[in-house]
């Protein structure tokens, strides 16, 4: 009786086995293809992509071009909705523009929440949110004072829950991306300030030309004023 | 013949599962928010029974009766997870729509009540056969409900726009709508095999 | 706090039955009366508990440990098999007014999907993504595990109240039956959807 479940038991756990190797590479690649096919549909061409790096709680991927230079970023975040949890990744060109998103998972209401798998990408009205940076663009539901986004029709939380994600998302490419760019900024013009060092003369008195000029464009403004 | 074409149909309209045993309503509830879904957990509860029947059917002989249930939980859980597993690996996206509801195919109660009423009792033929004719029943009976709960509340039916979804009564895609469809559904079908 | 809020969430929010749909069959089939829909509810409130706790420290320290978690669907149900029949021996011997009022209920939970469900969620630690702030363990795993049987209950008793005062009314003959209780789950769903966006 008892050898009997056992041998049934070990056949079966057996017989799981020999699947789960057979299936294992599969899953895994299944898993992956997800990852990256969301990857690249959110990101700028790009040749290249950054190991996954954490900035607080968000997971950026670095996207380059072929001078290695930076074409955008891609963050994963993750945001309380209406329904619970749900998971975005949000794509950014190297200026910080938005350039797409993927909802990657969520438990909105469907019909209702479940529209912001595409409703922020849908050019119509005020609804998309692509190819504009949250730097410039307010990303806050239009019923708020100053935002500029409609939000979803009859989902105002599973809205602004988005909206907010986005800005995490963002907050996070700045710190990981623009900030990278201005230090690189700087050192550039660190670099142009000697060579204006060696130029010597012709600059200064370029720059004088200039003060002088500012001045009298000052004058006249305070004559027309008064 | 006439024996085995019995055992098939018995599935499909006078036993069937969902409208005539009253048997595994948490899938049908759950996953039939379009006729796709429920098609897909009707075909992957299909595999199982009939997979089960015809293992149990098979061993029959082998499994002392004390033990006999044990057994049955265990090969019908073995099928249960190579459905998992071969879902997660070739139909990722599908797996994830209907989630918990695969591992919960042990619990389905037609599965197991198949094995214990029919199985365990007939050949391996009709065993086969009436696996397949309840898988049929259960897979029709749960595209119908999906289909028509994804007609009235998404306006699309397996995916194709047929009218705004503005226009549809989103009610009929969540949870009370499953119900209530259910409700009229049975009713209608009570009517019709009468 | 976050327990306050897998309690609220557990039970009004995402009810396992009403928005869940898991357990719904014990929900059809033993919810004629009150007295039998509290024996249910209180026989699965023990056994979803216990079994959480239980395939809990499994799914970790032998499933994942083992890098086995194919295992988990076959490993779960018949360890809840296994518990149900313990506690039905265990009930017997300890407490034979307890058993009476549970007993009959016993076998019937381990074909309860919520069981195995709960079990599922708690070990996979999925149940997290609907309630915020709330993480995966033992101790958080197992309150929601409780609070989920609670609204199993609450939903069960609530059933048989209406079921009950039903069966005094005259119902159209298609309907009579099984059509009638799911036309009264609907409505209880939906007056359950109020609860969406609370926590």
């Amino acid at each position: 009786m008892v050898l009997s479940l056992t041998l049934i038991c070990a056949f079966a756990a057996a017989a799981l086995g020999g699947v789960y190797t057979l299936t294992k590479e599969p899953i895994e690649q299944a898993k992956q293809l997800k990852q990256t096919e969301a990857i690249a549909k959110v990101l700028p061409p790009y040749s290249t992509l950054s190991e996954p790096e954490e900035v607080g709680a968000n997971i950026i991927h670095i996207a380059y071009d072929e001078q290695s230079e930076v074409a955008g970023a891609a963050v994963e975040t993750s945001e309380n909705g209406f329904g619970g949890k749900f998971r975005l990744i949000v794509g950014f060109d190297h200026t910080g523009n938005i350039v797409s998103y993927e909802v990657l998972e969520h438990q909105e209401t469907p019909g209702l929440g479940s529209h912001m798998v595409d409703w922020f990408k849908t050019d119509k009205n005020n609804q998309s949110i692509c190819g504009k940076s949250p730097a410039t663009y307010a990303m806050r539901v239009s019923k708020e004072e100053g935002g500029k986004v409609d939000a979803i029709t009859a989902a105002t939380i599973s809205s602004k829950a988005f909206l907010l994600a986005v800005n995490n998302a963002y907050d996070a490419f700045k710190q990981a991306v623009l900030a990278d760019a201005t230090s690189a900024l700087d050192t550039l013009s660190q670099a142009s300030d000697t060579t204006n060092l060696i130029l010597g003369d012709t600059l200064i008195t370029a720059g004088d030309s200039l003060t002088i000029d500012s001045l009298q464009l000052s004058s006249e403004q305070q004559t027309s004023e008064l | 013949m006439n024996k085995a074409i019995k055992t098939l149909t018995n599935g499909i309209l006078r036993e069937n599962p969902t409208f005539g045993l009253v048997l595994g309503m948490c899938p049908t509830l759950a996953t039939t928010t379009s006729a796709i879904n429920g098609m897909s957990m009707g075909l992957a509860t299909m595999f199982v029974l009939v997979c089960s029947n015809v293992v149990i059917s098979l061993l029959k002989n082998l499994i002392p009766d004390k033990v006999r249930i044990p057994s049955f939980i265990v090969i019908i859980a073995t099928f249960v997870t190579l459905v998992q597993l071969t879902m997660q690996a070739y139909l990722p996206a599908l797996y994830d729509t209907l989630g918990l509801f695969i591992p919960l195919i042990v619990v389905n109660c037609i599965v197991l009540g198949r094995a214990e009423a029919f199985a365990a009792k007939n050949n391996v033929g009709l065993s086969l056969l009436d696996g397949l004719g309840m898988g049929i029943g259960f897979t029709l009976s749960l595209t119908v409900l999906g289909a028509i709960r994804e007609i009235l509340g998404s306006g699309s039916i397996f995916g194709l726009q047929v009218y705004p979804d503005s226009y549809a009564p989103l009610i009929f895609v969540l949870a009370p709508g499953a119900f209530i469809c259910l409700a009229y559904l049975m009713a209608a079908m009570k009517k019709i095999v009468k | 706090m976050v327990y306050l809020l897998i309690f609220i969430s557990a039970i009004f929010v995402n009810n396992i039955v009403f928005s869940q749909f898991l357990g719904i069959c014990p929900f059809l089939g033993v919810s004629k009366k009150i007295d039998t829909a509290l024996g249910m509810g209180a026989a699965v409130t023990f056994v979803l508990t216990l079994a959480t706790i239980v395939t809990y420290l499994l799914q970790k320290y032998v499933l994942v440990a083992f890098h086995v978690e194919f295992l988990q669907t076959i490993l779960f149900i018949l360890v809840i098999a296994a518990l149900v029949q313990m506690i039905e021996l265990v009930l017997k011997k300890v407490s034979p007014s307890l058993y009476q009022a549970l007993g009959v209920f016993l076998p019937l939970i381990t074909t309860n999907c919520c069981i195995l469900g709960v079990a599922i969620m708690v070990g996979d630690g999925t149940w997290v993504s609907k309630i915020p702030n709330a993480e995966s363990g033992l101790l958080q795993g197992t309150v929601y595990a409780f609070a989920t049987a609670i609204g199993f209950a609450l939903a069960l008793v609530l059933f048989a109240g209406i079921r009950e005062q039903l069966s005094l009314n005259r119902v159209p003959k298609a309907m009579q039956g099984t059509p009638i209780a799911l036309l009264v789950a609907g409505l209880l769903a939906m007056a359950f959807m109020g609860f969406s966006g609370v926590v």
